[in-house]
């Protein structure tokens, strides 16, 4: 599992990356005349983003809490807890899939404009993983309801944790980097560009 | 002897694998939402935006929730040390991916747009 984490934090490294490389693109290609909006200042929400990081932050919680419980041999209290991950998880989600819709009510799409490309990009690869975590955590209640996930077993149950708070991390750097880090209004970036020419004796 | 050395020997195997009780992950996750509270405060203070704090600061708070989460929620401070550097490699390779990345990348972007200023594409 540790391998797959480490193989996943390039791939995600990636996605950052090109996150990164673009960021500002938008603004600086909406002053040049090539580009559409809305650009991020103009879209993020952050408080109703705050909330959902929370929600996951409290989802990797109840994850441990749940391996607490089967590492005690506590049943009830591994399917009570997983169940509460699940369904924090589902909410996360939830409240991706309307931030999502909102954005396109709003004239941001996949094509858009960089930023809707690299946007959609990078938050719907770790929406996906959100859903493999959800349907991993499902399968354990059942397996559990079952009966197959005994004191003896609580392996099972870490290694999904580790992938859920995987997810999490995840999700702190994208938080920051996505929503909180600002971004360049249009007036400041035509600033930076008049400073620029001025700097190589076109201004 | 024998008995002391296989009595050591599953202390330290009982220390690779011991977890934190329900009272630190509840505590470590009390920390957490505090940071989150204090990320999302700080973006609403002008100061921080005007002053050049804002990044350095988020960065610092992202970093520690980043080393609890995986500290304390993902064991890594008391799993074996073998688990520990196998992703501490991927997590440095990937830094170095997204480090060499991003400056090729601005690189030749501000390259061609010299380029592209001066007339000589």
């Amino acid at each position: 599992m540790w391998l797959f984490l480490a193989s996943d934090c390039m791939f995600f490294g990636s996605l950052i990356a090109m996150y990164m490389i673009y960021r500002g693109d938008a603004e600086r290609m909406f002053l040049a005349g090539q580009g559409n909006g809305p650009l991020p200042d103009e879209i993020l929400d952050i408080p109703y983003t705050s909330i959902s990081a929370f929600v996951l932050l409290m989802s990797s919680l109840t994850m441990v809490l749940a391996l607490a419980s089967i590492q005690r041999g506590n049943q009830r209290g591994l399917r009570v807890w997983l169940g509460a991950t699940a369904l924090l998880g589902t909410v996360f989600l939830g409240g991706q899939f309307f931030e999502f819709s909102s954005f396109h009510e709003e004239g941001l799409g996949l094509t858009t404009n960089i930023f809707g490309n690299s946007f959609f990009t990078l938050t719907g690869f770790h929406g996906a993983h959100v859903t493999i975590g959800v349907f991993w955590l499902i399968s354990l209640i059942i397996v559990s309801l079952r009966g197959g996930v005994r004191q003896d077993q609580a392996l099972n149950v870490e290694i999904a944790g580790l992938y859920w708070h995987f997810v999490d991390i995840v999700w702190i750097i994208i938080f920051t980097l996505v929503y909180l880090i600002p971004y360049d209004k249009v007036e400041s970036v035509q600033h930076q560009a008049e400073q620029g020419f001025r700097l190589i004796g076109l201004g | 002897m024998a008995d002391h050395a296989l009595q050591l020997q599953g202390e330290s195997e009982d220390h690779s694998h011991s977890h934190p009780s329900q009272s630190v992950y509840i505590r470590v996750a009390l920390i957490l939402t505090v940071i989150t509270a204090i990320e999302v405060v700080i973006w609403y203070i002008d100061w921080f935006h005007d002053s050049g704090a804002l990044i350095p600061s988020l960065v610092v708070l992202s970093i520690v929730k980043f080393v609890s989460v995986i500290g304390y929620f993902m064991h890594l401070k008391f799993d074996d040390s073998r688990y520990r550097y196998t992703f501490l490699a991927g997590l440095v390779l990937a830094i170095s991916i997204v480090a060499a990345l991003v400056v090729l990348m601005r690189t030749h972007q501000i390259e061609y747009g010299l380029r592209l200023i001066s007339g000589t594409s």
